[in-house]
């Protein structure tokens, strides 16, 4: 076995927490991690929110974000400790021998500059390459990584190119002062699948052209296992499972990591339509005041009582504005909307304290779909008191069988949302949209921002209270395996117009148009050497034609 | 967090609530009446009986002072919470109802903003008869305009959270999405900005009877007694130079407070930075 490029031994993390109404104290978040990534070796570390992935990739940068602290430990990098030598030492491995490429490209580029001045920043800073020689490499890099004309891009701002595009240069950035090791955090993370599909494959390509070492870092495990050698699944700082990506994919050996693989599999058999539809839109066009084009075209759909109708997207395909258009947010321009056999009138204000009661909605962000100020008693209450005029010991009563069917217990009405974890708090959101006993719930990508674990066990609530309380869901979603799981007919949107619909198995099933293909083609399964199957697909497709 | 409270908010709370103290309590600390002739002299120097030595007219400037402090404060607060209730309402108002009533508001605010408001006083207390109560009205809503810019401010940076449309959904009224909604979750910036108003209003109302058109004599106030001494000091008597003193750290104290409260709050702090 070649020497290591990296060692890490008993690597410990700390940092303080200022939990609310307590006392500020040190905690520590990782607890003795060992790895080693050899030369061109991509390990994949991998893990829910507070795993500690982050952590342990800036500490192979000898750096700690935002109050954190390396306690204890070693990190060996090009056979030296780096938490114990200089800072001038770790100046030259910053950006030089490790490089770091983030979740946000958009948020990590300066925007007043041009990119090339970006890219090839470090690689002169740290004389590693003269202005004119790393120009050129940067243009390779381009080159390498499929950007769209790669010798001109350099010469754009940031916000002229794609998300996709821009998560792409960041990786050319990491990669021109020719490091030892690139640390990847989440760069797929906040992308479109159909985008995401060709950073991966850019980014793979790259790393196996140059053969340079990598930290992959990503809470998704069907992406890890398309680039990584190795993985890592981390749970709460501690290290699960260690071992090859063919060995955690396919025969996993502990519990947890068994759970992470096989997460998504909800089997969620289709309902036939019963009775009349509870909503139906027809020939919806809508835009937003002050603009010259249309969101939504002519979107027409029908959704039956308690069934789920799954609307899926990219971004910018209108699935948001939709719902803004549903409950009365946004009025449409053009297009009816029926509710339960009446027209509902197309602005907010005009509609009946009824019509308002029967549509209810779920946000994607819970943290700010609740006041922080109130209690999770007056959050769930409210709508209790304002629909129902049920006070004191009734909405007590009511609050507390509703914390019952989202599974949480009656010591959480006095608690505030920030005591909460993720997963709790969308329950709580999930409560107080039951509680006004709705007969259309419109669930806004409810489960992406939650750990794929968390993020199962709300589907399966809401499947359950969907069977318990026969309530339709107008699901929003850019994520089909969420789709695949919970769905019984489904509208995939591209542009603002309905590109398919119907029954779930007839979507889901060829023949498909161009857009559905390409869309379902490009989410990431948990196998290995998926993505060379469908880029090889794709080509062959695009040969033939 | 109440164990790192730094030694300059310290001091200044602990002066806030001595002038705090000093102003509730003035008949029972003061040794003599606001008023009272309690020696033929004038511009005295310190003794043992008038501990700050007398004014122009021979009272006492101690007691003068505890009353004047009395008389600023209590009008600078009155003045302070009206131009919270007006401001921070109309402020919300037209943030939650937007549309043309927040320009209609925003637009009045802007033009009384646009004349400064020393001047815009001056005027006014020159056609009306000065009492403390229209000396608290003028300051108040004069006041009130910049309190209604920050409070809009937060409110339009609150007024797009999702909780907030969560309760438009829901079919909540005005009145509802103001005071349970906005306000709880404004409260912090407001609170600091409080403290920063209740000082402009001490400066406004010692300026303004500095000018003559303030707290009319014999009654004291700190801008009064500036005025009514100013005069000795050409005469090389410093006894102006203490209700000044007394002015500028009153303001110092208050401020050291109530930058640590704007410190402390978290996110929101609409557009201070």
């Amino acid at each position: 076995m070649t020497e290591s490029l990296v060692r890490v031994r008993n690597l410990k993390i700390g940092a303080t927490v200022y939990p609310p109404g307590g006392k500020p104290h040190d905690v520590e978040i990782v607890h003795g991690v060992d790895f080693d990534v050899r030369q061109g070796q991509v390990l994949g570390l991998i893990g829910e929110s507070g795993a500690g992935k982050s952590t342990i990739g800036l500490a192979t940068l000898a750096y700690g974000r935002g109050g954190v602290k390396i306690i204890d430990g070693e990190v060996w990098v090009n056979g030296r400790n780096i938490l114990s030598t200089d800072l001038s030492d770790i100046r030259k491995l910053r950006g030089g021998e490790v490089t770091y490429v983030s979740q946000s490209a958009a948020a990590s580029f300066n925007p007043a500059k041009q990119i090339m001045e970006q890219v090839i920043e470090t690689s002169v800073q740290h004389g590693i390459y003269s202005k004119s020689q790393a120009e050129s490499r940067a243009i390779d890099l381009f080159h390498q990584l499929s950007l769209p004309s790669p010798d001109t891009i350099g010469k754009r701002y940031p916000h002229q190119v794609s998300g996709g595009q821009l998560q792409r240069c960041m990786t050319a950035l990491a990669l021109c002062p020719e490091p030892n090791l690139v640390v990847f955090d989440e760069p797929t993370t906040a992308l479109d699948v159909t985008t995401q599909i060709d950073v991966l494959a850019a980014i793979k390509r790259a790393i196996n052209e140059i053969g340079v070492a990598a930290l992959y870092i990503t809470h998704d495990l069907a992406v890890v296992a398309q680039v990584a050698d190795d993985i890592m699944v981390l749970k709460m700082g501690e290290m699960i499972e260690h071992g090859t990506t063919d060995q955690i994919i396919n025969s996993p050996k502990e519990e947890y990591t068994r759970a992470l693989v096989s997460v998504r599999s909800i089997d969620h058999p289709e309902k036939h339509p019963k009775g009349s539809p509870v909503l139906t839109c027809s020939n919806i066009t809508a835009r937003y005041r002050g603009t010259t084009f249309d969101v939504l075209h002519n979107v027409s759909l029908e959704i039956y009582p308690s069934q789920t109708l799954a609307v899926v997207g990219e971004s910018g395909s209108g699935k948001s504005t939709l719902a803004r258009t549903i409950t009365g947010l946004l009025p449409p321009r053009d297009g009816k909307i029926m509710f339960d056999q009446r027209e509902l009138s197309p602005d907010l204000p005009s509609r009946t304290l009824e019509d308002l009661r029967e549509i209810q909605m779920i946000y994607q962000m819970a943290d700010v779909a609740m006041n922080p100020r109130q209690t999770v008693g007056t959050i769930i209450g409210r709508p209790i008191e304002f629909y129902f005029q049920l006070r004191g010991k009734e909405k007590r009563q009511r609050v507390i069988e509703l914390l019952d069917e989202i599974e949480m217990g009656k010591e959480f009405i006095g608690r505030y949302p920030a005591e909460l974890s993720g997963g709790q708090k969308q329950r709580v959101c999930i409560a107080r949209a039951l509680a006004a006993k709705p007969k259309l719930i419109i669930c806004d990508e409810v489960t992406s921002a939650l750990d794929p674990l968390v993020a199962d066990g709300i589907l399966k609530l809401l499947l359950n209270l969907q069977s318990l309380e026969n309530v339709a869901y107008l699901f929003i979603t850019h994520d089909l395996a969420t789709v695949k799981a919970i769905a019984d007919s489904i509208v995939v949107m591209f542009e603002g117009k309905v590109q398919r619909y119907g029954r779930k198995s007839k979507v889901l099933s060829p023949p498909f148009d161009d857009y559905t293909d390409l869309l379902l083609s490009s989410v990431p399964e948990m196998r290995l050497g998926w993505l060379e199957n469908v880029l090889a697909t794709r080509k062959m497709e695009s040969a033939g034609n | 967090m109440l164990t790192r409270i730094p030694a300059a908010t310290i001091l200044g709370f602990v002066f806030s609530t001595l002038f705090f103290l000093l102003a509730i309590f003035a008949p029972l600390v003061a040794p003599y009446g606001y008023d009272e002739v309690v020696s033929t002299g004038f511009w005295e120097p310190a003794t043992s009986d008038f501990l700050l030595g007398t004014d122009n007219i021979g009272r006492d400037l101690l007691s003068r002072m505890i009353y004047g402090l009395q008389t600023t404060i209590w009008i600078a607060t009155l003045a302070t919470i009206l131009s919270f209730t007006t401001g921070s309402i109309l402020g919300f108002l037209a943030a939650v109802m937007g549309g043309w009533i927040d320009q209609a508001l925003s637009r009045f605010i802007d033009l009384m903003m646009s004349i400064p408001s020393l001047i815009f006083a001056l005027v006014i207390l020159s056609i009306m008869p000065i009492t403390i109560t229209i000396l608290i009205v003028v300051m108040g809503l004069l006041d009130a305009t910049r309190v209604y810019r920050l409070a809009r401010a937060v409110a339009v940076d609150i007024n797009v959270m999702d909780y907030v449309e969560a309760a438009k959904l829901r079919g909540e009224r005005w009145r509802w999405i103001i005071f349970r909604e906005i306000l709880p979750n404004s409260l912090s910036p407001l609170v600091a900005e409080m403290g920063l108003r209740f000082i402009f209003a001490v400066l406004f109302i010692s300026t303004l009877s500095f000018l003559g058109l303030g707290i009319q004599p014999p009654q004291a106030d700190l801008g009064g007694l500036v005025k009514e001494n100013a005069e000795g000091l050409t005469y090389g008597i410093g006894a102006a130079l203490y209700p000044a003193a007394t002015i500028a750290v009153l303001a110092i104290s208050v401020n050291l407070v109530a930058d640590w409260i704007l410190s402390r709050t978290s996110s929101l702090k609409g557009g201070r930075g």
